[in-house]
């Protein structure tokens, strides 16, 4: 299955499913990164790691590792 | 009669400003119960009996991190009045997440449409009659920054109790169906007024939430959460999620009349492709770092510290009190305790709080101005691989001048675990209180090469990453970890009241600290030294009870090459009470009434007293190593203590850093000494045991456990 972290930079994608549990989980949830929202990763930081993504009209800066968590279609 | 409003609100929504305008100068901070979180208050403007209780800023009502937990038990059992929901209208989305929550609890509700006069620069148009009939609460716009709106916004406020709670967000209607079944198993059992909430929340399966019923109704409304889920095809807690937002997305429709920001690229997005490019990004993270660092360490901060400490102290007060206390008859006993013991010691660190200030105003900016996330996401890969977090930088830049602010700037950390990991190691590197006792050892043993104090800073970047390792790994003293979701918010402008205001209430946490626990240690401190164990005054140092603790202490440090002598024990103990003084503790115990600030006129009796040749100098280091690494002064202890939030845990910490400078410490001389051809000790075996013990703290997965056994108690993973 596809994730956000296999998402590359200036690409567009739609959240299908949230995985993982307990705090991180609903933290994603909680910002936004819900079933059906559309995620657009913007820029990568200048060591590689996170990367700064955009959804709902603000941006949100995630680790790798966290968005490995974020199903995509 | 009393009213009670609350605060409520995302980060970055504006909400600080905002209490500020709203209470004035009539503000208490204090803490929540059990955690180390601000509790602000203050009586609203122009009102009678009318408190303001600032919420932490939240991102929504979710049992995880403690500013989430304080911000509903708060609402649900305190119930304020009303709440102020501040809501951050350029980002309208996200920030009515949490307004869907806070309606829920069924408290009377005002929202604070706040920034709208951003917003409306960008084009946007929103329309307030709509969207206060679709939340069911009173709109009111407001910009704090400005302070327009406040007066119609208090008097929505006032009315509000008498108005009583709004209509409640309304979902799909399957999930509506799932919401009156689980109403109706737990009404009786939650206060009426919340049904709504704990209604949701238990459909998510709020754990903390389902704590509030019997077990056998907590059972019955699993049973509603596993058939919506399979109705649904999805999971609890993404299906109430997804609902909220759904439900947000059709109010934002219906109320966003016009939004012209849409695919265009904002002034904060122009900026941020160049602070955070990919290659400009680290240069443009140093030079910022380094500006900081020139002006509140080397330039202005320094100017205001020395007036403080050479003219205010020394030139001034000191001798004013003395002459004073004299002319008044004062006891002598008495007048030493609070000219040398108390005036001298507070000042000390009084002295630091020009430099102090200035660090804070310059780092109050960075935070307001949405600086200090981007240093968090330039940074967060090479600190995260050592268990600390991006920000963990800035502490340790601010530590370089002081501790104590150092310690102080840790609260920017999200994360529990990165925050208390680098409150207890930010005073490694060395701050300029340590200075001093670098440029003695320099010059008394290394013909004052400068590569000692740069090797210092080395040796306390090093402690620090291999302390984020060893340390994350002890889950007793750091807590789950916490995930790095950030938000990076747009870059703005911050507003001058607010940098000033925060400047001053981080500057008078300090004040209080310095006149109180600090005092307390440093009367302590020349108690000892002043007297002997018979409580009889002495002239000489050495014959004061300090002096026979120093002795019966020195074995202690004979490993680390200290050799026969007490006063380097000595200098360490008074170096508790604030770094500085170890140079002029030797002054004393040399026979130097006032030595100057790196104590010149003896350096030959130090580098006698470490012995000759490179052993000599070997020792020296190692001193010097302790010195830097092990506790910090009083000072930066409290304030480790603010952070930490109990004194067992600050007791740990401080126990872990006197072990690391030891063992640091016993290394460098029982391994340098015998490469130095030094001969064999004894105490290389122990210096062997304990690098292998570091190593092992360092590679083994989970230490702790295998250590602490039967001596640790290790609570559950959470």
């Amino acid at each position: 299955m596809r994730t956000l972290r296999d998402v590359k930079v200036g690409e567009k994608a739609i959240v299908v499913k949230v995985k993982g549990e307990g705090h991180l989980r609903k933290r994603i949830m909680d910002m936004g990164i819900t079933k059906g929202c559309e995620v657009a990763v913007i820029k990568v930081a200048p060591l590689g790691d996170p990367v700064e993504i955009t959804l709902r009209g603000y941006d949100l800066s995630i680790r790798r590792q966290e968005a490995e968590s974020i199903e995509v279609e | 009669m009393s009213i009670r409003i609350a605060l409520a609100g995302n980060p970055n929504c504006g909400k600080t400003t905002m209490f500020n305008r709203l209470t004035g100068s009539s503000q208490r901070v204090g803490n929540w119960p059990g955690v180390t979180i601000d509790r602000k208050e203050g009586r609203l403007k122009g009102q009678e009996g009318v408190t303001v209780v600032d919420l932490p800023g939240i991102y929504s009502l979710s049992p995880y991190s403690p500013e989430e937990v304080v911000s509903r038990d708060f609402l649900l059992n305190d119930r304020p009045d009303a709440v102020v929901n501040i809501v951050d209208a350029t980002n309208l989305e996200r920030n009515l997440y949490l307004t869907t929550q806070i309606l829920e609890v069924g408290i009377p509700t005002v929202i604070a449409l706040n920034m709208i006069d951003v917003i409306r620069k960008e084009g946007v148009e929103i329309d307030k009659a709509e969207l206060s009939k679709r939340l069911g609460c009173p709109v009111v716009e407001t910009s704090a920054l400005k302070g327009d709106g406040l007066e119609e916004l208090i008097k929505e406020v006032m009315a509000a109790p008498a108005r009583g709670a709004g209509s409640y967000p309304r979902y799909s209607d399957g999930l509506e169906a799932h919401i009156s079944k689980v109403s109706e198993l737990i009404k009786g059992h939650v206060p009426d007024e919340s049904v709504r909430w704990y209604a949701t929340k238990f459909l998510e399966r709020d754990s903390m939430a389902l704590e509030a019923v019997p077990a056998e109704v907590a059972e019955e409304v699993e049973k509603v959460a596993a058939a919506m889920e399979k109705e649904f095809d999805d999971e609890a807690d993404s299906i109430v999620a997804g609902a909220r937002y759904d439900h947000i997305g059709g109010i934002i429709s219906a109320a966003v009349k016009r939004d012209d920001r849409r695919g265009k690229e904002t002034t904060s997005d122009k900026i941020d492709k160049i602070v955070t490019n990919r290659w400009l990004g680290l240069p443009i993270f140093a030079a910022v770092m380094f500006t900081i660092y020139y002006i509140s360490i080397t330039t202005i901060g320094t100017l205001g510290s020395d007036w403080v400490n050479d003219t205010l102290f020394g030139e001034t007060l000191i001798p004013g009190v003395d002459e004073w206390l004299s002319s008044n008859d004062v006891n002598g006993v008495l007048s030493g305790l609070i000219v040398e013991g108390i005036v001298a010691g507070v000042g000390a660190v009084i002295g630091f709080l020009p430099q102090m200030l200035v660090l804070f105003i310059l780092l109050v900016i960075l935070e307001e101005c949405g600086y200090m996330a981007r240093v968090a996401f330039v940074m967060d890969r090479v600190f995260r691989r050592f268990g600390l977090s991006g920000k963990s930088f800035i502490p340790i830049l601010v530590g370089t001048g002081c501790g104590v602010p150092g310690i102080m700037a840790t609260r920017a950390i999200e994360g529990k675990k990165e925050r208390r990991i680098t409150a207890m190691t930010t005073t490694f590197i060395p701050c300029s209180a340590k200075l001093p006792i670098i440029a003695m050892i320099a010059g008394a043993l290394f013909f004052q090469s400068a590569w000692v104090a740069l090797s210092t800073y080395f040796l306390g970047i090093l402690c620090i990453l291999m302390s984020g390792v060893i340390l994350k790994k002890w889950h007793s003293m750091t807590g789950a970890p916490a995930p790095f979701i950030m938000e990076l918010p747009p870059y703005h402008a911050p507003g001058l009241f607010t940098v000033i205001r925060s400047t001053l209430e981080r500057g008078w946490a300090f004040c209080k600290k310095a006149g109180t626990f600090i005092m307390l240690a440093c009367a302590i401190v020349w108690f000892l030294s002043a007297f002997d164990w018979g409580l009889n005054m002495v002239d000489d140092i050495q014959n004061s009870m300090l002096s026979d603790i120093g002795m019966s202490l020195k074995w202690v440090f004979v490993p680390l090459g200290w050799g026969d002598d007490w006063e380097f024990t000595i200098g360490t103990i008074t170096g508790l009470v604030a770094k500085e003084n170890v140079v002029g503790t030797f002054g004393v115990l040399f026979g130097y009434a006032e030595p100057s600030e790196v104590g010149e006129e003896f350096w030959d009796i130090v580098a006698a007293r470490f012995g000759p040749g490179s052993l000599g100098q070997l020792a020296g280091y190692s001193f010097l190593a302790f010195n830097l690494i092990c506790a910090p002064c009083f000072a930066a202890i409290g304030a480790l203590r603010g952070e930490l939030g109990s004194w067992k845990d600050t007791g740990k910490a401080v126990l872990y850093q006197c072990a690391l400078a030891y063992v640091i410490a016993l290394i460098i001389f029982q391994f340098g000494s015998i490469l130095l051809g030094g001969g064999f000790q004894i105490w290389l075996l122990l210096a062997a045991a304990a690098l292998v013990g570091l190593v092992y703290l360092l590679a083994a997965k989970d230490p702790f456990k295998a250590i602490g056994r039967g001596l640790l108690r290790r609570p559950a993973d959470e």
